[in-house]
């Protein structure tokens, strides 16, 4: 949990708030700007209680590389789920795996978490309660240790780097 | 509008729809729950976001200028996708839904031994 330290408890969600609340409302208009203002103040200080404990993004550069890297898998995972579901013939080898988290922090691991459901042939179903092992769900896999280390490599080991050290 | 404006929103919107036509049918076709899990949040993702690419590309050739809202509402499918996919296969798991024989992978959450034959009953209906 965050503490209450002021009137300003996540200055950069403020912000993300106000640019969000502008977008929407497609006006800069002076009253926007205070509405948005007042919104951005008011809605940390109601739910801080509810955010974990603050985390820095380490490397910026690195955290780029990766949103690219997810939505270029995106883009393949869609053509590659297309093609499983539109041909009959395809005999597909879904599999339950248990994946061992590296990560330690409850956000990290949901953005793990996420990254696994978006990309390639993989939901994340469960995560176990002592938070070390990810059960995953793969729609079509031949090697389950593969799929691991892929995953350990290409998203896990750069969101560590990230957040985390 | 220019012609090759035209032709690319129109591309997209057509490839949108078939990517959210193919999410759909996974999502009515595949063998069990956790199968058709996979169907809505993916393809549907690259379709919507297809769509409202165009739909950022058709006002940006009729009204000149380029919203960003479109990529807000991206945005916002890509945070809530994996939440409520993950919740359904939560669910799933809770409820011991059946899965297809072939599926490799004995999770614990699926064994008799580990979790009783039944799921907990809800409190509200007693536990008979």
């Amino acid at each position: 949990m965050i503490a209450p330290r002021s009137w300003l408890p996540t200055p950069v969600l403020s912000l993300l708030l106000l640019a969000v609340w502008l977008l929407m409302s497609r006006s800069y208009a002076p009253g926007q700007f205070l509405l948005g203002g007042v919104l951005a103040i008011a809605i940390p200080l109601l739910t801080y209680r509810f955010w974990d404990t603050r985390l820095r993004i380490k490397k910026p550069l690195v955290l780029l590389r990766f949103i690219l890297r997810v939505l270029k898998d995106i883009f393949v995972a869609n053509f590659e789920v297309a093609y499983l579901v539109i041909n009959p013939w395809r005999k597909m080898s879904p599999h339950f795996i248990e994946y061992p988290l590296m990560l330690e922090e409850r956000f990290t691991i949901t953005l793990l978490a996420s990254t696994i459901s978006l990309t390639p042939g993989t939901v994340s179903a469960n995560l176990r309660l002592d938070g070390k092992t990810l059960l995953i769900h793969a729609l079509d896999v031949d090697d389950e240790q593969a799929l691991i280390e892929q995953i350990r490599e290409r998203y896990e080991r750069p969101i560590k780097e990230i957040y985390e050290c | 509008m220019p012609l090759i404006v035209e032709a690319l929103v129109s591309l997209l919107l057509v490839t949108g729809g078939v990517f959210v036509f193919i999410g759909s049918l996974g999502m009515a076709h595949l063998r069990d729950f956790y199968m058709r899990l996979h169907g809505p949040t993916k393809a549907s993702t690259l379709g919507i976001g297809c769509m409202l690419v165009a739909s950022m590309g058709y006002f940006w050739g009729v009204e000149g200028h380029i919203d960003i809202q479109e990529l807000l509402i991206t945005l916002f499918l890509f945070i809530t996708a994996p939440v409520s996919a993950h919740l359904l296969a939560k669910t799933g798991l809770h409820l011991r839904l059946k899965h297809v024989q072939k599926t490799q992978g004995q999770p614990v959450e699926l064994r008799d031994e580990e979790v009783g034959q039944k799921p907990v009953a809800h409190p509200d209906k007693g536990h008979g």
